[in-house]
C-alpha cells in the first residue's frame, strides 16, 4: 500500500525531470515554453496529491450529512492560483516567442545566437 | 479500482510527456499538450479536486492550447531535428530527480488522515466555512475570502499577462490611439456551413454555462477564472466562425480593454470599501449589517470581477495574435 | 474607522497595484507618467513612515480580511522590510523621473501607458514580497513583479531585449517554480503557509529529509532569480538591453528582494530547526560570493559594452552582500544589508549616468566613448562620484558597508584575514573599470563623427541628486545603518 502512495510522487519527480530536460536541452523556444509548462504541471501534481484524505470526497459541504470526511481545500486553492500563474507566463513567452520569430525569422536558440554574433 | 484507475492515468501522463518531448512536429506536440493537461484534470477529480480539475481543463488544455495554436501559427510549426543528446541538462535534471525520490520516502503516505496537512488549518476551514461564511465549497470560501489577498495577486498576475501580450504584441500606428486592422481574410469560417451553422449554435450555450460557472462557484465548482475562461471560448468560437470584423465589432477592443482594467480594480475596490466601513482589507465582514450576507456580497463582487477581467484578458490576447499578419 | 497609520502596510501595495488598472485608461501625452509617478511618490512616502514605525515600536502586523493567521494571510514588516521598501519605493521614483526624459527614444508614445502600468505592477510585486508573511503570498508577488519586469525589459529598442527577456523568462520561472516546490514540502511536513507558524511547527517535525530538499529547492530557486553566480547567466544581457530607466530601477532593487527572501527563510524558518543548518549555508553559499566577486568583477574588467560592464560588476556586489550574510554574524549581516542599501544608490547613479550618455547622443561602449567628457561634463563628473562610491571610497555610501564587510571578517580570526582579500582584490578591480571609463571619456581624443550634447538638465538634476545622496550616507550612514542592524538582530535572533 505504500508504495501506491509513493508512486504518485515519482511520476511527479519524473514529469519534473522530463519538463526540465526539455526546457534545458531543446533548442526550439517553443518546445522549452510547453516543456516548461509540462515542468510546472508537476508540480501541480504534487501539491494535490497532498490533498487527498482515505475515504475523503471533493470539499464541497453537504449539509446535513453527518461525519462526512472532506479531502483538503487549501492545496487546491494554491494550484488554482498557480495555474494561472503558469497561463499567464505562457503567454508572455509567447508573444515574445512570435516577436523573436519575426525579428530574427527563426526560432531555434542556437540560430539566433548565431545571427547576434554578427 | 479508484486506486488502479489513478495508477494507469499517471503513467499514461508520462507517457505523453515523453511523447511531447520526442515531438519533432509542433502543432502535434501542442496537441498532446492538451492532452496532457486532459489527463492531469482527471487525475486532479481522482483526487478529489474537483475545482482544480475544471479550471486545469478549461486554463490548461483550453486556453494553453489556444495561445500555442497561436504562436505556431504566427511561427513555424516544425522544429529542427538534432543528433545530440545535451549531457550537462541529464546530469542535472538526474541529480534533482534524485533529490526528489530521497525526499520521498519520508513523505506522508497518500490519503493518511493524520498527515500534518490535514491537521491544522484544514479543519478549521471545513468547521469555520459554514458559521462565518455559510457557502458549501469550501475552496471557493477559501480561495475569494480567507486567502482572497492571493487571489486578488492571481487577477493582477492575468491582468499583467494582458498587458505584456498588447505591451509586446500591439501592431501600434503613431496617433495614439490603437488601432487593430483585421486582415484580409477576416471573414472568417462563413463560407463552411456546417461549422459556421453549430458553432452559432453552440455561442449562447457556452456563454450560458460560462454564466452558470461563474455565479454557482459558491455552491460547486467553479468561480471567476473557469467562468473567465468559457464565456471567452464561447466568444472566440464567435470570433473564428464570423470572423475578426465581425467580433470586434460585437466587442471592441476598447471596451475590452476596459474590461480588463474594471474587473481588476472592482477587486481592489471591494477590499478598500472594506477598510473604509472599519475592517482590514479585503474584510467582506463589514460590508454589511449581516456579517455572513457581507461575506456572500464581497466574495460574488470579486468572482466576478476575476470573471470579467480573465474574459477580457484572453479576448484580447486572441485578438491582439489574429490581428498580427504573418509577413508584418 | 481604523487609524489610517495601522493600514499602511497593506496601502504600500494596495497603491501601486490599483493605480494600474487605471494608468491603463490613460492616454494623454504624459498623464500614464504622471499618474505612475504618484503612485510612486506615494509609496515611497507609505515605506518612509513604515521604517519609522518599525524604528519606534518594532516589527508590524497586519491580518489581510481581518482573518488570523494562520487562517488568513498575514503582512509583517520588520527593519527588513523596512530598509528595503525604501530602496524600491525610492528606486522606483528616482528612476521614474529619469524615465520621463529617457524612454521617449526606445518605447513608441503609443505604447507608452502599458508600459507605466507594467511599471506600476512591478513595484506593487516587489513591495508585495517584501510586506509578505507568508509563503505562498510571497510566490505571488514574486510572479506579478517578474512577469511585470519581464515587460518592461522587452521595452528594449534593439531586438536583443527581446532574447534577453526569454533566457530571463525561462531562468525565473524555473528558479519561481522550484521555489514553490520548496513550499509544497514544507507544507506538506507542517500543514501552514505562514513564516512564523512554520518555523514554530518545524521544531515538532521528526522527519527532516522533505525539509532539506525544500531548503535545497527554495535556496536554488531564489539564488536563480538573485543571481549568485553560477546561477546568473540571465542578468548581464537582460540588464544591457532593458531600456535605461528600467536597468537602473532593477539593477537598484530586483535581486535584493530575491535575496531578501532567501535570508528570510533562511533564518526565520530553517535556522533553529535543521541541525548544522548554519554550518552548511556558511560552506555553500561562501564560495560562491568569493568566486562572485572576483571572477565577474574580472569579466567587467574585460567588457567593452558599458551596460554590460556594469551588469557585470552588479553581479559582484551581490557577491559582496552573500559574503556579507554568509558570515551569519550580526556584522556580517549589518554589511549585507547594508549593502543592500548602498549598491542601489552606487550602481542607481551609475545606470542613471548611462541614460544621460544615450540622451546626449554618446556611444555606450567604453572605446566609444573616446572624450565624451568635454561635451558632456556634468554627466561624466557624476559617473566618476558615482564609480567612487562604487568602488568604496571614504566618504560615500560604498564605503561604509565595504568597511562593515571588512570588520565582519575580521571578526573571524585568522581566517577572516584571508577572506579579506576578495573583498580589497574585488575593490580594486572596481577601480581598475572605473578607471578605463574615465580614462576613455576624459583622456581619449574625441570622435570627430559623433556630435554630444550635455543631457537634459532635468535628467542631469535627477542624477545628481543621487550622487548627492551616495555622498550624504557615506558622512552620515546613521538611518540605513540603524535598520540594517536591527534586521541582522532580528534574522539572528528570530524569538528574542
Amino acid at each position: 500500500m505504500e508504495f501506491f502512495g509513493l508512486y504518485n510522487y515519482w511520476v511527479f519527480a519524473v514529469l519534473l525531470m522530463i519538463g526540465l530536460y526539455t526546457v534545458m536541452s531543446k533548442a526550439n523556444l517553443i518546445k522549452k515554453l510547453i516543456g516548461m509548462s509540462i515542468f510546472q504541471s508537476a508540480v501541480f501534481l504534487l501539491y494535490i496529491t497532498m490533498d487527498k484524505v482515505e475515504g475523503g470526497t471533493a470539499p464541497i459541504l453537504k449539509p446535513g450529512v453527518d461525519g462526512q470526511i472532506y479531502s483538503n481545500p487549501l492545496p487546491q486553492v494554491l494550484i488554482l492560483t498557480a495555474i494561472v500563474v503558469g497561463v499567464a507566463t505562457l503567454a508572455l513567452g509567447l508573444a515574445i516567442v512570435v516577436r523573436i520569430s519575426e525579428s530574427y525569422g527563426t526560432i531555434e536558440e542556437d540560430e539566433v545566437r548565431e545571427i547576434d554574433r554578427e | 479500482m479508484v486506486v488502479l484507475f489513478g495508477l494507469f492515468l499517471l503513467t499514461l501522463l508520462v507517457i505523453t510527456a515523453l511523447g511531447i518531448v520526442n515531438a519533432d512536429n509542433l502543432f502535434a506536440a501542442v496537441m498532446l499538450m492538451g492532452i496532457f493537461s486532459l489527463q492531469m484534470a482527471a487525475i486532479f477529480f481522482v483526487l478529489d479536486a474537483a475545482d482544480v480539475a475544471l479550471t486545469e481543463a478549461a486554463v490548461g488544455a483550453g486556453v494553453a492550447t489556444m495561445l500555442l495554436l497561436g504562436a505556431l501559427a504566427l511561427t513555424k510549426d516544425k522544429e529542427k531535428r538534432r543528433r545530440r543528446r545535451r549531457w550537462p541538462a541529464i546530469v542535472i535534471v538526474t541529480v534533482t530527480t534524485l533529490m526528489m525520490i530521497y525526499a520521498t520516502f519520508d513523505m506522508p503516505r497518500l490519503g493518511d488522515p493524520q498527515a500534518p496537512v490535514h491537521q491544522h488549518v484544514a479543519p478549521w476551514y471545513l468547521s469555520e466555512t459554514p458559521k462565518v461564511i455559510d457557502i458549501p465549497n469550501v475552496v471557493t470560501a477559501i480561495l475569494a475570502s480567507f486567502r482572497g489577498y492571493d487571489t486578488l495577486g492571481e487577477v493582477f498576475v492575468i491582468f499583467t499577462a494582458g498587458v505584456g501580450v498588447m505591451f509586446i504584441l500591439a501592431n501600434g500606428s503613431g496617433n495614439g490611439r490603437r488601432t487593430m486592422v483585421p486582415s484580409a481574410d477576416s471573414t472568417g469560417l462563413r463560407h463552411h456551413l456546417v461549422p459556421r451553422v453549430v458553432g452559432r449554435l453552440l455561442v449562447p450555450f457556452i456563454v450560458l454555462f460560462g454564466l452558470y460557472v461563474q455565479f454557482h462557484g459558491e455552491y460547486g465548482p467553479g468561480g471567476g477564472f473557469q467562468a473567465g475562461a468559457l464565456i471567452s471560448a464561447g466568444l472566440i468560437l464567435y470570433a473564428l466562425v464570423e470572423g475578426e470584423k465581425e467580433a470586434l465589432r460585437a466587442i471592441p477592443l476598447s471596451v475590452l480593454v476596459g474590461m480588463i482594467a474594471f474587473g481588476a480594480f472592482l477587486f481592489g475596490a471591494v477590499g478598500v470599501v472594506g477598510m473604509l466601513f472599519g475592517g482590514n482589507f479585503l474584510d467582506y465582514s463589514v460590508l454589511l449589517s449581516n456579517p455572513v450576507a457581507g461575506q456572500h456580497l464581497g466574495i460574488m463582487l470579486v468572482e466576478l470581477g476575476v470573471g470579467i477581467t480573465v474574459t477580457g484578458v484572453l479576448l484580447t490576447i486572441f485578438h491582439t495574435i489574429a490581428a498580427r499578419r504573418k509577413d508584418h | 474607522m481604523m487609524p489610517i497609520i495601522a493600514q499602511l502596510p497593506i496601502l504600500q501595495v494596495v497603491v501601486p497595484l490599483m493605480a494600474a488598472p487605471l494608468v491603463i485608461l490613460l492616454r494623454g501625452r504624459n498623464l500614464a507618467w504622471f499618474a505612475t509617478m504618484a503612485a510612486s511618490l506615494f509609496a515611497f512616502a507609505i515605506s518612509m513612515n513604515l521604517a519609522n514605525r518599525v524604528r519606534e515600536a518594532g516589527p508590524v502586523s497586519y491580518e489581510v480580511g481581518s482573518w488570523p493567521a494562520p487562517y488568513g494571510i498575514e503582512l509583517y514588516v520588520d527593519a527588513f522590510s523596512a530598509l528595503l521598501l525604501i530602496v524600491v519605493s525610492g528606486a522606483s521614483s528616482f528612476a521614474l523621473l529619469i524615465a520621463r526624459n529617457s524612454l521617449k527614444h526606445e518605447v513608441p508614445e503609443d505604447r507608452q501607458h502599458l508600459f507605466y502600468t507594467a511599471w506600476l505592477l512591478a513595484l506593487s510585486g516587489l513591495t508585495g514580497i517584501l510586506v509578505a508573511g507568508d509563503a505562498f503570498n510571497i510566490f505571488v508577488f514574486m510572479e506579478i513583479s517578474s512577469l511585470a519586469t519581464y515587460i518592461l525589459i522587452a521595452g528594449g529598442k534593439q531586438r536583443q531585449a527581446l532574447t534577453a527577456v526569454f533566457k530571463y523568462l525561462i531562468l525565473g520561472t524555473i528558479g519561481a517554480t522550484f521555489y514553490l516546490i520548496g513550499v509544497g514540502l514544507i507544507y506538506m511536513m507542517t500543514g501552514t503557509l505562514n513564516l512564523a507558524d512554520m518555523a514554530a511547527r518545524l521544531h515538532n517535525v521528526a522527519d527532516l529529509k522533505p525539509i532539506l530538499v525544500a531548503g535545497g529547492f527554495i535556496t536554488v530557486g531564489l539564488a536563480i532569480k538573485a543571481a549568485i553566480f553560477p546561477l546568473h547567466t540571465w542578468l548581464p544581457n537582460a540588464y544591457t538591453y532593458a531600456p535605461h530607466a528600467v536597468t537602473a530601477f532593477i539593477a537598484a532593487c530586483s535581486t535584493k528582494v530575491s535575496l531578501y527572501v532567501l535570508l528570510r527563510f533562511d533564518f526565520f524558518v530553517f535556522q533553529d530547526n535543521l541541525p548544522g543548518h548554519v554550518a552548511q549555508f556558511t560552506a555553500f553559499l561562501m564560495p560562491l560570493a568569493v568566486i562572485a566577486i572576483v571572477l565577474a568583477s574580472l569579466i567587467a574588467l574585460v567588457e567593452n559594452d558599458l551596460k554590460r560592464l556594469l551588469a557585470f560588476s552588479s553581479v559582484a556586489q551581490i557577491g559582496y552582500i552573500l559574503l556579507g550574510a554568509s558570515l551569519v554574524s550580526v556584522t556580517g549581516l549589518t554589511a549585507g544589508i547594508s549593502h543592500m542599501f548602498n549598491h542601489a544608490l552606487a550602481k542607481g547613479a551609475l545606470f542613471f549616468a548611462v541614460a544621460c550618455l544615450a540622451a546626449g547622443g554618446a556611444r555606450l561602449s567604453v572605446t566609444g566613448l573616446s572624450g565624451a567628457a568635454r561635451q558632456m561634463p556634468l554627466t561624466m563628473a557624476a559617473f566618476v562620484a558615482a564609480g567612487l562610491s562604487l568602488i568604496g571610497i571614504p566618504g560615500t555610501a560604498g564605503f561604509v558597508s565595504k568597511w562593515y564587510l571588512v570588520r565582519a571578517c575580521l571578526e573571524l580570526g585568522p581566517w577572516g584575514a584571508l577572506l579579506i582579500a576578495p573583498v580589497l582584490v574585488g575593490s580594486l578591480i572596481a577601480v581598475l573599470y572605473v578607471w578605463r571609463v574615465i580614462e576613455s571619456a576624459y583622456f581619449a581624443s574625441a570622435n570627430q563623427s559623433d556630435k554630444l550634447t550635455e543631457a537634459p538638465r532635468w535628467m542631469l538634476a535627477v542624477l545628481w541628486s543621487v550622487v548627492g545622496l551616495n555622498v550624504y550616507f557615506g558622512l552620515q550612514p546613521t538611518l540605513p545603518l540603524e535598520l540594517a542592524a536591527s534586521a541582522a538582530d532580528t534574522l539572528l535572533f528570530p524569538y528574542d
